[in-house]
């Protein structure tokens, strides 16, 4: 399936700090484990992530440090703040809505639509 | 795997070529490309199919260096041609275009002496007037740059033809303390009017206010340097020429305002075109000064906590303190702006929080003095300027103080410090207006 782009741009904020609220975290990491989370579903640009990841630290919402990994790479390893927490909930706050008024809008074929596809 | 080795330093030689992409973020694609790469090996491809795909999922570089770009304006404010294929071409032709903005302004700036009554007494509309001959050709040169629409054009042009109105038609008494202040703020308004066409008539985000700031600082590094040149030729040519007979003086002042009037362009254009050479000079400047001036602020506070107000104490003691804020609050703009928003707390920012604080308690001594004086000796224009001034500036620094401790004691953010400063910028705008429009009248001119 192919998520359109702007649904993409828009969900990767809160998906970034969620995956960095579960651990501390680098690049390549949060994009495998985006591919885990939706099955391979969300293709992301991988190189779009780091202006991403830099924009949240910007913003107070992360906090980076470079560290060696244990296969002797330098590596920025990314956490979240109690900024990002709080702005975590703030945008969940806004998907559940907009999934609320989407299921209730479309009712039984939301069901359907996802039984049918698995 | 030599092979692979080799690959990969092109690949970063050729995403170590876009501007807004610095040597840590091209580390951590790198990283991030080898890591990509390792993990296909384990899948079972060969090493080169393994760092095609890598690179292919990567993805575009021009997409992806200009999306660093957009986050990280500020290593690029002034490329406007994120791509850099079509920027030599275009850097070429458009030489032309500043130097005849520039000679108009020079042209405009003469004729207008010729009308004032140089080589004589020159008549006091024209220092009233000598920004509205410099400063629309700036704008217009902004404006035709950024290819604003017609409507945007004529938004431009309102507050010079406004301003224009005012200075001219209000009753100014003859060498009145008024008229010295308008002529004092109103290059300050029409710099804030240049903002609108320079920003590509946006006044809204906060970024390009930034670069504007940006921009202030490094046109007068440049002025001061065209200008310093300009000395520099003026003393040479006196020395050559005044043995020879020739009357120089004549040609000093003939050429002296009309350079004056056309570096204002070509500093403009400096900054536009050549900012790299500026980009490395800020930091060095800012990290020179900050310093020195800590220190001079804390001796200064010493000795008048030690000494006392009274003595020293002069009515004209505020406007020495509203240069010196002001230029405190230059160096913060200044660093903030040269800053690397990536980079932690460094030595360089509690040095900064110093020179604030000391700064901030020599006002608030001198301001307090001034306050009571004022009740006893009575409103003048200079002196209600003077304590605006310096209420608005105390206000600026008192907050950037308090974010800053913020910042440093890690409990807020650098980007929160840039917003106040870049949402504050209106109150200057709007003093200096207020300083031109509505204080002559209060003061019925004098």
């Amino acid at each position: 399936m192919n998520i359109d782009k702007d649904l993409v741009a828009a969900s990767a904020t809160p998906l970034v700090l969620t995956i960095l609220d579960e651990e501390e975290t680098y690049g390549y990491a949060i994009l495998k484990r985006v591919r885990e989370l939706s099955d391979g579903e969300m293709e992301w640009t991988d190189g779009m992530l780091y202006p991403l990841l830099h924009r949240l630290h910007r913003l107070g919402y992360v906090k980076t440090d470079w560290r060696l990994s244990p296969e002797g790479r330098r590596r920025r390893y990314y956490s979240i703040t109690d900024d990002g927490k709080a702005a975590l909930a703030e945008h969940k706050r806004q998907w559940v809505t907009v999934a609320r008024t989407l299921g209730d809008a479309w009712g039984d074929d939301l069901t359907r639509f996802s039984l049918g596809s698995a | 795997m030599e092979q692979l080795e080799v690959e990969i330093s092109e690949w970063r030689a050729f995403v170590e070529r876009s501007p807004a992409v610095n040597g840590h973020d091209v580390d951590e694609l790198e990283t991030h490309l080898r890591d990509q790469i390792a993990d296909l090996s384990r899948a079972g491809l060969a090493t080169d199919e393994a760092f095609l795909i890598a690179v292919r999922r990567i993805g575009n570089l021009d997409e992806v260096s200009r999306e660093f770009a957009r986050e990280h304006s500020g290593r690029l404010w002034k490329q406007l041609v994120l791509s850099g294929e079509h920027q030599d071409q275009a850097a070429a032709v458009s030489w032309l275009e500043p130097l005849v903005f520039a000679i108009a302004a020079a042209l405009t700036l003469q004729a207008a002496r010729l009308a004032a009554g140089f080589p004589g007494e020159e008549a006091s509309w024209f220092l009233r007037n000598a920004s509205l001959f410099v400063l629309p050709f700036l704008a217009a040169y902004f404006a035709r740059r950024r290819g604003l629409t017609p409507v945007q054009w004529l938004v431009t042009a309102a507050p010079f033809a406004i301003a224009a109105l005012v200075v001219n038609l209000y009753p100014f008494a003859a060498g009145g303390s008024t008229e010295l202040l308008v002529i004092a703020h109103l290059p300050v308004v029409l710099w804030f009017v240049v903002a609108y066409p320079y920003m590509g008539a946006t006044l809204q985000s906060h970024e390009k206010r930034m670069d504007f700031v940006r921009f202030t600082g490094e046109w007068l590094i440049y002025y001061a340097l065209i200008g310093l040149g300009g000395a520099v030729l003026m003393g040479i040519t006196t020395g050559i020429l005044e043995p020879a007979g020739v009357n120089t003086e004549l040609i000093l002042e003939w050429v002296m305002p009309m350079g004056s009037a056309g570096a204002v362009i070509v500093a403009a254009w400096l900054v536009e075109s050549k900012q790299r050479v500026v980009e490395n000079m800020a930091p060095v400047l800012t990290m020179v000064f900050t310093p020195l001036f800590a220190v001079m602020l804390i001796v200064a506070t010493v000795v008048y906590a030690a000494t006392g107000l009274g003595g020293a104490f002069d009515r004209e003691l505020l406007g020495v303190f509203d240069l010196l804020l002001v230029v405190v609050l230059g160096l913060v703009l200044y660093g903030m702006s040269a800053r690397d928003p990536e980079q932690g707390v460094g030595w360089m920012d509690r040095i900064q929080l110093v020179a604030v604080l000391a700064a901030l308690i020599l006002d608030l001594m001198v301001l307090g003095v001034m306050v009571a004086r004022i009740g006893e000796l009575g409103f003048t224009p200079n002196r209600t300027v003077a304590l605006g001034l310096n209420i608005v500036l105390l206000i600026n620094l008192v907050a950037t103080a308090w974010l800053s401790v913020r910042f440093l004691t890690g409990r807020g953010t650098f980007h929160r410090l840039e917003r106040w400063q870049t949402s504050y910028l209106p109150v200057f705008a709007l003093w200096a207006a207020a300083v031109v429009v509505i204080l002559p009248p209060i003061f019925s001119f004098t």
